[in-house]
């Protein structure tokens, strides 16, 4: 603990990262305490205020039908980490499981399993999301299958790395010799040995699923309206800029700090548990 | 008599590749009496790990590899046995230790946790307070002088000594008939390997434990062994008791591996041979020369 305090302090940049990340989180958690309009999360329309650049109350401005642009930007935080968590809770234990299972056992398995990941790592991730919601309806629960489909290749080629490595390792040899079953030795002797650079990967990954989440909505295939979304709000507010660059602006930064902050965090992360190894 | 520990008979292995196959063990005999050490001894590539491995029957569930000959063990043919009644034997009648012992043991668990999974083998039911008591009993007997502190302890805080010993105590956890040392602590420095080698001598006299002893370091080999069985490319080419082997090595290749052995007196190392038609020849065997 003390050195995992020690690794922040000097590192400025892991620290920005740490505060930028409890900031989106607890923003997040508690948005119905802090944002001054909570029901302009949903279908409100108010013309008296519409698109009004930053003042107050309205610090980020309004959009076109008059919604305070700060609550939505910190009601989106709230549907991107849900969204971020779900797909990384669902994608990791089945990309892991893949990894784990194609790296130790080899033969066929390996070779049919591996080859399945290299079919959807070939397809360009967002193409392979876009395909995926362009045949469903574009919903929440399906954006966020279709970014886990997408997802869980990433963590079967890390942990097959990763397990054909430390299979060669002489204590899955002992296991071995003394009679550890094949499911002992996955699960409770190699994975343990892969969860520093699994949790690593999955802290970075948070910022990359809001990218790709807020990328989906860019191009409408993500959360609908009136949902708030980073990306729908930066494509909507895209066509009237320069003038009312509030609309584009804010939710632009907004993604950048929790994109940033989850990278610095993953970063500091693989230093703290990569060193204990 | 007694029914020998390991009776190994005309033992051939091959492993099939995409050019048809190859033969690594050519028709291998050896035995071991109960509490007998035995040593096999040969180069790099000779045969000797494949042996073990056969013993312990992980080769057998290789696709590719095919084994032939007749393996006893204390009396029952392994190859008639079901997978799973030669997954039973391991880690409770047959163990086994390793070159390195820090990478032997994996270093996310506690030693006491490890402790733990390798009794729960002979002993499903072991609540982990007995185990405790147990490991620590015989971590005693290993000399470790201080066993709550290394239960407690991850691989990676002990020394490769320590850490040998901690292999040791439970290899011999569950009381195997056979022990397989694989070049023990290889990859420690000699003075350590001396002693936890003294302690390994001296425990498995007291259990009773047969030990197949794998390495390519005759000094060590002379001072732990009773018998000595040296391996070339697959084929054993001399047995015999320790003393009569040492002392009076009949075959080329035997020679020629006691040659090599760097001298401490110096005098540089001894020019040997890769191949030579001589290490063709057939076996020596000291028993029979005795007879004769």
């Amino acid at each position: 603990m003390r050195r995992t305090i020690a690794i922040l302090l000097q590192n400025p940049l892991s620290l920005l990262g740490v505060m930028l990340v409890t900031i989106v989180v607890l923003s997040a958690i508690f948005a119905d305490l802090i944002v001054p309009f909570p029901d302009h999360k949903g279908a409100v329309v108010d013309f008296a205020n519409f698109n009004k650049a930053p003042e107050w109350p309205y610090i980020f401005g309004t959009d076109l039908v008059g919604r305070d642009m700060f609550s939505r930007i910190v009601y989106a935080y709230r549907i991107s980490l849900i969204l971020g968590i779900v797909v990384l809770a669902i994608a990791v234990p089945i990309g892991v499981t893949v990894g784990l299972v194609a790296g130790y056992l080899g033969g066929w398995t390996e070779y049919a399993l591996m080859r399945l990941t290299d079919v959807f790592l070939s397809v360009p991730p967002l193409v392979l999301a876009m395909s995926i919601m362009g045949v469903l309806e574009p919903t929440l629960l399906n954006g966020m299958m279709a970014v886990t489909a997408m997802w869980w290749p990433w963590y079967t080629r890390l942990v097959y790395n990763i397990t054909r490595a430390e299979k060669e390792e002489g204590y899955v040899l002992a296991a071995e010799v003394i009679g550890a079953s094949r499911l002992h030795v996955i699960f409770r002797e190699i994975l343990p040995n892969c969860v520093p650079a699994i949790i690593t990967k999955m802290t970075l990954d948070l910022g990359f699923v809001i990218i790709i989440a807020s990328s989906l909505s860019f191009l409408g295939l993500g959360v609908q309206p009136p949902t708030p979304d980073l990306g729908s709000m930066v494509a909507d507010g895209a066509k009237y800029l320069p003038d009312s660059w509030w609309l584009t602006v804010f939710p632009g930064l907004a993604i950048l700090a929790a994109v940033f902050g989850f990278n610095l965090v993953g970063d500091a992360l693989r230093e703290i548990l990569g060193a204990d190894q | 008599m007694s029914v020998a520990t390991l009776d190994i008979r005309d033992l051939y292995l091959s492993f099939k590749g995409y050019v048809g196959t190859v033969e690594v063990l050519h028709g291998i005999s050896l035995h071991i009496e109960r509490g007998e050490r035995v040593a096999l001894v040969g180069e790099s590539g000779s045969g000797k790990s494949v042996t073990a491995r056969i013993v312990l029957g992980l080769l057998q569930e290789l696709r590719s590899a095919r084994v032939t000959g007749e393996l006893l063990f204390e009396g029952t043919d392994l190859s008639t046995l079901s997978a799973a009644a030669r997954h039973d034997l391991r880690g409770t009648k047959m163990s086994m230790i390793f070159q390195d012992p820090t990478s032997s043991l994996n270093p996310v668990y506690t030693i006491a946790t490890q402790f733990h999974e390798v009794q729960k083998r002979a002993l499903p039911s072991l609540g982990a307070a007995e185990s405790r008591a147990m490991a620590a009993k015989m971590l005693r007997d290993v000399s470790i002088t201080e066993p709550d502190r290394v239960l407690d302890s991850y691989p990676f805080q002990l020394s490769g000594g320590m850490n040998q010993r901690v292999m040791i105590a439970m290899a011999l956890a569950n009381e195997p008939s056979l022990l397989i040392a694989d070049e023990p602590g290889t990859a420690l420095d000699v003075t350590v390997q001396a002693q936890t080698l003294t302690l390994m001598h001296d425990l498995v006299a007291e259990h009773g434990t047969s030990v197949l002893f794998i390495s390519h370091n005759l000094g060590v080999v002379r001072e732990f062994a009773d018998r000595v069985y040296v391996i070339y490319k697959g084929r054993i080419v001399e047995k015999g008791r320790t003393q009569s082997l040492f002392g009076n090595p009949g075959h080329p290749y035997t020679r020629a591996l006691m040659a090599a052995v760097p001298k401490i007196t110096g005098g540089g190392v001894a020019d040997v041979e890769e191949a030579s038609e001589a290490f063709a020849e057939p076996m020596v065997d000291h028993d029979r020369q005795a007879v004769a």
